[in-house]
């Protein structure tokens, strides 16, 4: 397994048995119409999620909004977003993206493009059909797995599509030579079927007896956060930041070193203390979560050296802000979650604001932001042009951060102090719910800012959209005269 | 780890430990338990729910109530749960595996926004309060947060000179005049389920402490600092007075 050696006998042999690499644009125009439905449905998606957690954030100001219709009760329309941002958005932009760096890095065309075309359209099918179903009411009632069975069956099918697209790039590599990304991205794709179709089988198809419900819900939500979301927004940092600041990743062995510990010890569980199981389920959980902080930990040092002077980058390359700031968010989010796996520290945050918070960071602040940047970076070079507005760049990355910003800090301060209220008996329930308001009320700002930000970036692309459509339909007519002209 | 089959396979063994020891292993320990006895009465316990609750815990899973209500009371010096009288088993443990064997699905919650339900069937007995509250929860606990659940009833126009049915919410207290309330199934449903939600039999598991009574603490705090209770038997009716 040591690289330098492996790579030194292998890469001379390696490119010899290998056709050479295809360029770089030529990659991109392969790519170009699966890729854009992903990331064009992707952005939809994330403004319709923005709307339902703006929705449901208001239900916090005044409970009787709405209250006449059962589709926007607070207990449907706050599942439909969640469900909206990681599978509707979070998911659909991550496998266009891990695909599309596969491709890249390993040289070659996008394989199995009518699969890839096909997984996306079922893909959006289920995400549709699981979200109006959690708003008629025919949620699961497992966090994070709330879309009905008949949506999952075309999530799953349509993942497996374009997984295995991804997987038949990876295999027709022209650059034998890994990177540490490709492991990241491999291990992510393989991942979420197993995980997928075992929660739904265990929950939903046939469900186990009693609280044991509870553990592999969790489970799940935790493997799918930690390594599903982990490994891609990783796969996509690694493989970004060195490439805009243009010198290879500080440490191969560093991010090795991440890959194993996070996948051994990333996937235990997340089953909080004091839940009604068997006490050595929580205890292994917490063990994984405290295990984890060492490669969070080592992702921080890998990334700051890797970024170690290169501060002109970030004025001459929007990208790059999106990303640095993705990592930030990673290493804040991840800490903070490990720390919450602890039972002194459970007893206070568990049940608070605290860990939607920092859901939030992770799942917004570090995957979301990242995905936003890779989508800015990959859809100009996918159809050869700029962006009719490249302040409208910045301007997302400054709401997408500000928001977030505005969103978890108020939450996690207001969490902790309702975690400390909680626990003192004598302060009557309804009280304290009413002192944390306050702190949910600053918050709604933070969902305001990226709605926001959605709907610039949504609008950023159609703007693309429509000046390539524009720009063909003029070339098109302008041919169509000159051969009018001759034909006479 | 520079070929595509080795990180395969290093993903793979990862996945199939984690596998192993947080599905398949707890499902070995106690994916087959059964009923039990009541250790004071030897009554089985958990009983499944009857009908009409059976239909209430789907209303209250398709309205996602568990998003803001937990229904899981963590051991005793754990959090406050015991003190704010959310438990009804004299010991240090309290919520168990056992408590959720007929449920379908398990809704333990993750947030509370509102107070634990666990043990919502030993505190609050009165049907109509729970209709009250669910129609609108300002009126049984003012200062609530809790968004009225509107849609779960039936407003009707009264002829003139009609009483209101029997059925109806009590017209004393919550309802505009010339007009009748009527909980449709959905909210019958889910006030029975409401009610059959009470996990305070004592189990092998849950050793009573010593010295301690056989009951849950008299004072809950869940209501507001004030005002208590604010209906009496009569306002909560509309049947004519004895």
């Amino acid at each position: 397994m040591s690289a330098t050696s492996s790579t030194a006998q292998s890469l001379p042999t390696g490119d010899a048995a290998s056709p050479a690499p295809v360029p770089v644009a030529e990659i991109d125009a392969s790519a170009r119409g699966p890729l854009l439905f992903l990331f064009v449905s992707a952005a939809i998606w994330l403004f319709i999620a923005s709307i339902f957690g703006m929705i449901a954030t208001l239900k916090f100001h005044a409970p009787g909004m709405l209250a006449d219709c059962p589709l926007f009760t607070y207990g449907r329309v706050h599942p439909a977003a969640a469900n909206a941002l990681i599978y509707g958005f979070a998911m659909q932009a991550g496998l266009g993206v891990l695909i599309w760096v596969l491709a890249h890095l390993g040289r070659t065309h996008l394989h199995l493009l009518p699969a890839i075309g096909l997984g996306a359209k079922l893909w959006n099918i289920g995400v549709t059909l699981g979200v109006i179903g959690i708003l008629c009411g025919d949620s699961t009632g497992y966090e994070w797995l709330e879309m009905p069975r008949y949506a999952t069956v075309f999530l799953f099918v349509g993942y497996i599509l374009i997984a295995l697209g991804g997987v038949v790039t990876f295999h027709n590599r022209r650059v034998s030579q890994l990177n540490s990304s490709q492991w990241f991205a491999l291990a992510a794709l393989f991942w979420f079927p197993w995980i997928f179709a075992s929660a739904e089988f265990l929950l939903v198809a046939h469900p186990v007896r009693g609280a044991l419900q509870a553990a592999i819900g969790d489970w799940y939500a935790n493997n799918l956060k930690n390594i599903w979301f982990g490994f891609t927004g990783l796969a996509v940092i690694f493989y970004f930041i060195p490439k805009l600041v243009e010198r290879p990743l500080h440490s191969h062995y560093n991010s090795l070193f991440v890959f194993w510990t996070l996948a051994l010890f990333g996937s235990w569980g997340g089953i909080p203390p004091g839940t009604p199981l068997p006490a050595w389920l929580p205890a292994m959980s917490t063990m994984g979560a405290v295990v984890t902080i060492v490669p969070i930990l080592a992702v921080a040092v890998n990334m700051c050296r890797t970024l170690e002077g290169a501060g002109p980058k970030f004025r001459e390359c929007r990208a790059l802000k999106f990303f640095s700031f993705g990592a930030m968010a990673y290493v804040i989010a991840g800490i903070a979650s490990a720390v919450t796996a602890f039972g002194d520290v459970s007893k206070i945050t568990n049940f608070t604001w605290f860990i939607p918070a920092i859901t939030q960071l992770f799942l917004y602040g570090f995957f979301a932001i990242s995905m936003l940047g890779a989508v800015y970076y990959i859809v100009p070079r996918l159809l050869q042009v700029e962006f009719p507005k490249p302040n409208a760049i910045c301007l997302t990355f400054l709401l997408t951060a500000f928001g977030i910003l505005f969103y978890s800090v108020p939450l996690a301060i207001g969490g902790i102090k309702q975690g400390f209220a909680l626990n003192d008996p004598n302060r009557a329930f309804l009280d304290v719910m009413q002192s944390t308001l306050l702190f949910f009320r600053i918050s709604t700002l933070g969902d305001l800012l990226m709605l926001l930000a959605s709907l610039v970036f949504l609008l950023n692309l159609f703007g693309l959209l429509v000046q390539v459509g524009r720009t063909a339909y003029s070339a098109a007519m302008a041919a169509n005269t000159r051969t009018a002209e001759v034909t006479p | 780890m520079n070929s595509g089959p080795m990180t395969f396979l290093a993903a793979f063994f990862a996945l199939a430990l984690s596998w192993l020891g947080f599905v398949l292993a707890p499902q070995l320990q106690l994916g087959n338990q059964q009923q039990v006895e009541n250790r004071d009465t030897a009554s089985p316990y958990p009983v499944m729910r009857a009908g009409l609750a059976r239909q209430g815990e789907q209303v209250y899973r398709a309205n996602g109530c568990n998003y803001c209500h937990t229904e899981q009371v963590r051991y005793k010096g754990f959090g406050a749960d015991v003190e704010r009288g959310w438990g009804a088993r004299n010991g240090f443990v309290q919520s168990v595996n056992e408590d959720y064997l007929y449920d379908r699905p398990v809704m333990l919650g993750s947030q509370r926004v509102g107070p634990d339900l666990a043990n919502i069937g030993v505190r609050q007995t009165n049907e109509n309060i729970l209709l009250l509250h669910l129609y609108d929860p300002r009126l049984t606990m003012p200062g609530s947060i809790m968004p009225p659940y509107r849609y779960l009833f039936e407003k009707r126009k009264l002829m003139f000179g009609q009483k209101p049915s029997v059925d109806a919410l009590p017209q004393s207290v919550a309802v505009p005049a010339g007009y009748e309330i009527i909980p449709t199934d959905d909210a019958r449903a889910l006030v029975a389920y409401l009610l059959s939600l009470r996990s305070d039999a004592p189990l092998f598991e849950t050793p009573p402490l010593p010295g301690a009574t056989n009951k849950p603490p008299a004072q809950a705090t869940n209501a507001p600092t004030k005002a208590g209770a604010p209906f009496t038997a009569e306002q909560l009716t509309n049947l004519p007075p004895k």
